[in-house]
């Protein structure tokens, strides 16, 4: 690859000021597993490489006293998924963590990273989503704070504009009665892009019984992840069954519009929606009940 | 010694008595493996040695109108560039280089392509210069013409008349006869025995299939690598990853015309080989680097140049009709093969022909087969070549015809069984080989008794055959006053050779194969040594090692006779021991007095064994299908195979866990994307899957030993036939889950679950 | 072509400084600067493990670092495993139980074996498959590496 320069800002202000000097031709390094990947095919192009690791807000995690956490941009998964609090409060999100490349990705690999790449197969987004994530962005202007569902625009772009950058995520206090799982179905057991990816997050009514509230996120089934409004509202009021499962696993179909490629076949890719929603909500709803919240290990039926 | 941590058996030979063989060293090369310290190709380090990148063709079919390298000649820290312009020109020359005839035009072209493009990422140009990164830079600068041609991407569009011509002066060559037409079709093969027609008119019962299987790679972690320092004085030296020094040697020496004394090829430690690491790609590429800019020059291919420049297994398609009487005794079978053997002719329909009837006792037969050029890399040796597509077909049939005649898969394939004195549609008899006791080990085996329990799930078998060769192997022993054995290998060590070459040599010493330092030698240093592959070096080398051994016995006989002041026919050995009347040596201490009685001893043995031998093996394997999105998974893997003599039994179960998960991927992921315009969608190990250690469970493994009459230890060659049963395993194991007969590779989500709703969704 | 970018860092418990350009990866520094040639190239592209190293504790692929980034940081390649002439008991497990044929990918399994029993020292065999199931190997199957690391792991134990 056509060799670039490298800095190391140590501070957001000195971060934002370096890529307003830049401008196009500036890009982050975080965990690098895309970027590096990308400007060795010539995917992407850089002139400056811009490591954010230095930076303290993009590799913190802090519990708010709201009870939600708020953990930096560049913060690797290997952290996240390694932190006990996180994995009882956002299992969806260690979930992701997990299964993002193998272990060694892991190691650098970082969830604001993995957002800020957007691909439409992304792994953590769906996660994000359904946790109910907003991200805190930097730039010229100050800052401003964007709900996750809105920030992924396209293929590998997103509502960044010039010279912002992403800080952090901020995700609400874990509820009561609640729990969410992310799974994702590819043709080996790791290692593989997602050919679908499906979140679900939901909450249980007093009784334990009934569907209170859901959320659910699908990856590789459109232009950017989605988030199945459609399907997880019907759910509310819903008994938290199987057959409700399915039902919105039917309806979550309708929101995807997949691509064949060389990962799967588009009507492939439809049916799987309605089969990982079905399955994501039923690991969300053992979560909700007291099941087990650590990472699975994503091998046979039903692991997906 | 060592631990067996394998689950594993073996069923051994009465007759067996070995001291040696049998148990299970530590491999001689392996504690510089485990700490980082063995020299492969990309750690050879030299003084101004300059790194070498290749540019390689965008489009699958044109003709090349110009090459202007000028703005990459002129990049700052550019050495040097390198077109076809700067091979000799090969014009029609054949040359045999050890496993059959190769046009060395094609060869030449191959490495640098002349005036035509017959891939996508058939290579143009190479660059070499002060760095890797300034290379791959210049060669966006090196400007090239083409004038698109069409593409051919599937087999049977190629053969079809009328059809676009890769090659205008290509004529099929029909068993040894040229057509006149020009075709794709680059050779023909036909093999008939008895009366085929009548037999499938009488038969009571005839199945008949087409299958289709993709273009696979073998997938060998390290790239391809080569340095050459090509000297002032017209002597070149290549350090290579391959397979065989001798013949990289000779490749490298006719695609530059140079004599064969003028070149040395130094094997280094290969990091995989399976087959694709026989042909030469880069070696000569980066000696004209090297001649142009005086230093030495070393190039390593990028993932995606292995994918895209390499040899990848063919894809195929095959039809295959089998007819038995009521009780399933196969009366009749007919296969029609078309192999793609790529960009140019030399591709493996024959071993595909030899293969595909290969474990039946079929009297009445006809083999055709058809060797195609399309617009794909130039297809080459993968393991057992050409015999895992042809048992995918003919193990799905004959499972097919158990099932309709309700009998057990292996009381079929017992019934039919392949055995000493049965004649091969293609011609050899067998002598004794191990088959039927492989099938009778597998059927009395606990997997196959145990009952598979649950949904979804299936059990499934097959079996597989590759023949091993035996071609020419050279060894030296130097024989050490410390009673050691230095032993200069010609053998490249792809997998653990060198220690069972030298336990085949402390065998027949008498010795402990800790006392033989097995070294493998570059071409200057041991004698002429063909390939390592086709399962022959065990087998072949290891006869060598076997004569040196005997070499050295006589040797020193004489100079304990010295000793002794008698005549050497009075002194004998056994267990390490010389002796006569009352006196007696160890070998040991014998070695200590050879100074004194005329020098150490030297003792070499070049042996080229005529013949093939034959291996068997025999799979089992239980799956779980996921109806709701056709991915299956490995619940539990058997493979059984008749070894002859396991000389090192750890490296034999390597090789039988190894090749069975090779045959796994295949069977269910692994398969090169084209789009329409012949490109590669997938050339990166994320997109072409091969299996990750999630992907499959432990692969048990039980060797019987049958021994080979041709070789005194009863070796035969291991490793090859595991990578053959286990697509139709799988596809075995699939319909006897779902009722859904897979007929083409790989077997992957999508299409297995396309199959199962088509049938209904339920499994039967 | 850059400026060349001077490096302080720890490899292998000693104090390493290079210069480098900041296109370079760690794995090409390792090998090419540094002449340590024991962790390998399979892809240059995070999909097959045999680069890893560890980062400052963490198994990472070292094509997916740029060497820059190790200003500061702690790397251990395959050539520290084995400690002061001793064989560590992975390197020995595998050995005694012939889990390596070509050995390309060795390195790379040794560093992530040996970062996941310092991890966890008793893991089954699934757990096991699923933390290296970023390192690649063609030619073993895998079924004689993860027994050696389970040996390992009982070897390890028992010393303890």
């Amino acid at each position: 690859m056509r060799d670039f320069e490298y800095q190391a800002p140590s501070s957001i202000d000195e971060a934002v000021a370096l890529l307003a000097e830049h401008g196009d031709r500036a890009k982050m390094l975080a965990g690098g597993t895309d970027i590096i990947v990308q400007l060795r095919e010539g995917l992407r192009d850089a002139g400056l490489v811009v490591d954010v690791k230095k930076i303290p807000e993009l590799m913190q995690i802090a519990w708010r006293d709201d009870g939600g956490l708020e953990f930096g941009a560049s913060v690797p998964c290997h952290v996240i998924y390694k932190d006990e609090k996180i994995i009882d409060s956002y299992p969806a999100l260690t979930d992701s963590a997990k299964i993002i490349g193998g272990w060694q990705i892991q190691g650098r690999a970082s969830i604001g990273g993995n957002l800020c790449n957007s691909s439409p197969a992304a792994d953590s987004i769906p996660s994000l989503i359904v946790e109910g994530a907003a991200c805190r962005i930097a730039g010229p202007t100050g800052e401003r704070t964007v709900p996750v569902h809105d920030f992924c625009t396209g293929p590998g772009t997103n509502c960044l504009t010039e010279g912002e950058l992403l800080i952090s995520l901020v995700l609400p206090p874990p509820a009561k009665s609640a729990g969410s799982r992310y799974m994702r179905f590819i043709p080996r057991n790791e290692m593989d892009i997602a050919v679908v990816g499906a979140g679900a997050w939901l909450r249980l009514d007093e009784s334990g019984e009934s569907v209170e509230e859901a959320r659910l996120g699908l990856a590789a089934v459109a232009p950017t992840p989605l988030s199945a409004d459609e399907a997880a509202a019907w759910l509310q009021g819903k008994p938290a069954t199987e057959e409700s499962f399915s039902e919105a696993g039917d309806m979550a179909r309708k929101a995807a519009s997949p691509i064949s490629d060389m990962r799967g076949p588009a009507d492939y890719r439809v049916h799987l929606v309605g089969v990982l929603v079905k399955r994501a909500l039923t690991g969300a709803v053992g979560r909700a009940r007291g099941g087990d919240r650590n990472p699975v290990i994503p091998v046979g039926i039903n692991r997906c | 010694m060592s631990d067996n941590f394998s689950n594993s058996q073996i069923i051994k030979d009465p007759g067996d008595n070995y001291k040696t063989l049998g148990t299970r060293p530590v491999r001689h090369d392996g504690v510089d493996k485990v700490t980082g310290r063995a020299i492969y190709g990309n750690d050879v380090q030299l003084q101004g040695l300059i790194e070498g990148a290749i540019l390689r063709s965008p489009v699958a079919h044109a003709r090349i109108k110009s090459i202007d390298t000028s703005a990459a000649e002129a990049f700052p820290g550019v050495l040097a560039v390198a077109t076809s312009a700067d091979f000799p020109d090969p014009k029609d020359k054949v040359a045999d280089l050890g496993e059959g005839p190769v046009n060395l035009a094609h060869l030449s072209a191959n490495c640098l392509a002349r005036d035509k493009v017959f891939y996508k990422g058939q290579a143009i140009a190479a660059v070499a210069a002060r760095d890797v990164h300034i290379a791959e830079e210049a060669l966006s600068l090196i400007k090239v013409e083409y004038e698109l041609l069409p593409v051919l991407t599937r087999v049977l569009d190629a053969m079809k008349e009328g059809s676009p011509l890769l090659h205008e002066d290509l004529r099929t060559n029909e068993m040894g006869k040229k057509a006149d037409t020009p075709s794709n079709i680059s050779d023909h093969l036909h093999f008939e025995q008895g009366d085929p027609d009548t037999a499938f008119e009488n038969a009571h019962l005839v199945v008949e299939r087409e299958f289709k299987t993709q273009t696979v790679h073998q997938g060998y972690i390290e790239p391809h690598v080569a340095t050459a320092h090509w000297n002032q004085d017209g002597h070149l030296t290549v350090w290579a990853s391959t397979q065989g020094a001798f013949s990289a040697r000779e490749q490298t020496a006719e695609t530059l015309a140079l004599p064969v004394s003028k070149v040395k090829v130094i094997p280094c430690e290969i990091g995989g080989g399976f087959g694709g690491k026989i042909p030469i790609y880069l070696e000569p590429v980066a000696a004209v680097l090297s001649r142009k800019s005086g230093r030495p020059v070393k190039i390593q291919m990028t993932r995606d140049g292995v994918f895209e420049g390499t040899g990848p297994t063919p894809a195929s398609f095959m039809r295959i009709k089998v007819g038995v009487d009521e009780a399933g005794k196969i009366l009749a079978a007919e296969a029609w093969l078309a192999y793609e053997t790529g960009a140019y002719p030399g591709g493996v329909i024959g071993p595909g022909c030899m293969c595909v009837f290969s474990c039946y006792d079929i009297e009445n037969a006809r083999v055709d087969g058809f060797d195609v050029c399309v617009n794909k890399p130039w297809t080459k040796a993968y393991r057992a070549p050409g015999s895992t597509h042809v048992a995918f077909a003919m193990e799905s049939v004959v499972d097919e015809i158990a099932a309709k005649l309700e009998m057990d898969p292996i009381e079929l394939r017992l019934l039919n069984a392949a055995k000493e004195g049965t004649k091969r549609v293609d011609g050899p008899v067998y002598p004794r080989i191990g088959l039927v006791e492989t099938l009778e080990a597998a059927r009395d085996h606990d997997h196959y008794k145990s009952p598979i329990e649950g949904p979804n799930r299936g059990r499934g078998m097959a079996a597989g055959f590759w023949f091993n060769i035996g071609l020419k192997s050279s060894v030296t022993a130097h024989v050490n006053n410390d009673g050691t054995v230095t032993l200069l290998e010609g053998s490249t060590d792809i997998g653990g050779t060198r220690t069972s070459i030298a336990m085949q040599l402390a065998e027949t010493l008498g010795i402990g194969a800790e006392d033989i330092n097995p070294k493998v030698a570059d071409t200057d240093s041991v004698g002429y040594t063909d390939i390592t592959g086709g399962s022959r070096v065990t087998f072949a080398t290891g006869l060598a090692a076997i004569e040196a051994g005997k070499d050295i016995i006589s040797q020193m006989k004489g100079r304990a006779a010295m000793l002794w002041e008698c005549e050497e026919g009075e002194v004998g050995f056994a267990d390490a021991v010389f002796s006569q009347d009352s006196n007696s040596i160890t070998f040991a201490e014998l070695c200590g007095k050879l100074s004194s009685t005329g020098g150490l001893i030297t003792a070499r043995a070049s042996v080229d064994p005529q013949g093939f031998t034959n291996g068997f093996a025999v799979h089992i394997c239980d799956i779980e299908v996921d109806p709701e999105t056709g991915k299956v998974d490995i619940l539990r893997y058997t493979a059984l195979q008749d070894a002859g003599k396991a000389i090192h039994p750890s490296y034999v179960e390597g090789q039988m866990q190894g090749g069975s998960v090779q045959g796994i991927g295949w069977a269910l992921n692994e398969e090169y994307l084209f789009d329409e315009d012949g490109r590669m969608l997938n050339p990166t190990m994320l997109d072409y899957r091969m299996p990750t250690a999630l992907d499959v469970p432990m692969i048990d493994t039980v060797i019987i030993e049958v021994p080979n009459p041709s070789h005194p230890f009863g070796v035969r060659g291991v490793g090859e036939p595991p990578i053959v049963p286990p697509p139709p395993a799988i596809a075995n194991a699939i319909k006897n889950a779902t009722g859904v007969r897979m007929t083409e590779l790989p077997m992957s989500p999508p299409r297995v679950f396309e199959a199962i709703t088509k049938n209904g969704g339920a499994p039967s | 072509m850059g400026r060349k970018i001077h490096v302080s860092t720890t490899i292998n418990g000693e104090d390493s400084e290079f210069l480098c350009e900041a296109r370079q990866s760690l794995l090409e520094v390792l090998r090419t600067s540094l002449s340590l040639t024991g962790t390998k190239e399979g892809c240059n592209n995070g999909n097959c493990g045999a680069c890893t190293v560890l980062m400052n504790g963490v198994p990472v692929d070292s094509c997916l670092v740029l060497a820059v980034e190790t200003e500061g940081a702690e790397i251990e390649t395959v050539e520290s495993i084995a400690k002061e002439g001793h064989l560590h008991p992975l390197q020995e497990c595998f050995l005694e139980g012939a889990a390596l044929q070509c050995g390309i990918c060795t390195p790379g399994f040794l560093v992530s074996a040996k970062a996941l029993l310092d991890d966890n020292p008793d893991p089954g065999e699934k757990e096991i498959r699923f933390e290296l199931s970023g390192n690649l190997c063609r030619c073993t199957g895998y079924d004689k590496i993860v027994r050696a690391v389970q040996a390992a792991s009982e070897r390890m134990k028992e010393a303890n």
